[in-house]
């Protein structure tokens, strides 16, 4: 049973350490801010469940299970609120977005 | 297992802290913040897993609040710099700033 557990934990530390790892790496990599919120703002959340879920399973019903559970409810409602008032005021300032992506000046468009 | 958790976390952050460092304006640097706010407190809970003494978590809990907060807190301050010359927001591809 604890083999169990324990292997289930460790499924869901690693997918929770996976998808904060892509979002990370989208913030790095995409061209554009609304672009880069993408990339973090969705898998943050889910990120936070699968770590903290997998971290309840090894506390079981216990008072340290109830504090991950509010952390968790907390990281739930403030990091879309948080996430919406900073594009919102990137969009106020507008801060363009780049939507057309340049030509590659090295290689010359192939002809049709 | 938690360790090498509490690795991942702490490369995701370093991530996040080079976008913070690199971001072109201030909501990069913004969003970059609010990540790694978010990765510290996930960190924090894995950290005291490791360790065997799960007491940190109160300290997670206030810093989720903490954060939000703080990112709530700055960009109300950043929304101020908007021009109330031309309060229209952007919605077509404009000339990218220097």
């Amino acid at each position: 049973m604890t083999l169990i557990i324990d292997g289930l934990t460790a499924i869901f530390l690693a997918l929770g350490v996976f998808l904060a790892f892509t979002g990370a790496l989208g913030t790095l990599r995409f061209p554009d801010l609304y672009t880069r919120l993408h990339a973090s703002s969705i898998t943050d959340t889910l990120a936070s469940f699968m770590i903290l879920f997998g971290l309840m399973l090894q506390a079981g019903l216990t008072l340290i299970s109830v504090k991950l559970l509010l952390i968790f409810l907390f990281l739930w409602y403030t990091s879309p609120a948080s996430s919406h008032a900073l594009i919102r005021a990137a969009y106020l300032n507008r801060l363009p977005a780049r939507l057309i992506r340049r030509p590659n000046k090295e290689t010359p468009p192939s002809k049709p | 297992m938690f360790g090498a958790a509490c690795l991942g976390l702490l490369v995701v952050m370093a991530v996040a802290l080079v976008r913070a460092f690199a971001g072109p304006s201030v909501y990069d640097r913004i969003l970059a913040v609010n990540m790694f706010g978010t990765k510290t407190v996930l960190f924090i809970a894995v950290y005291g897993f490791f360790t065997g003494r799960p007491d940190f978590l109160d300290i997670a809990l206030v810093y989720t609040l903490i954060n939000f907060v703080g990112v709530v807190a700055v960009l109300r301050f950043v929304e101020k710099m908007i021009d109330p010359k031309d309060p229209s927001p952007a919605t077509e591809n404009r000339k990218e700033q220097a």
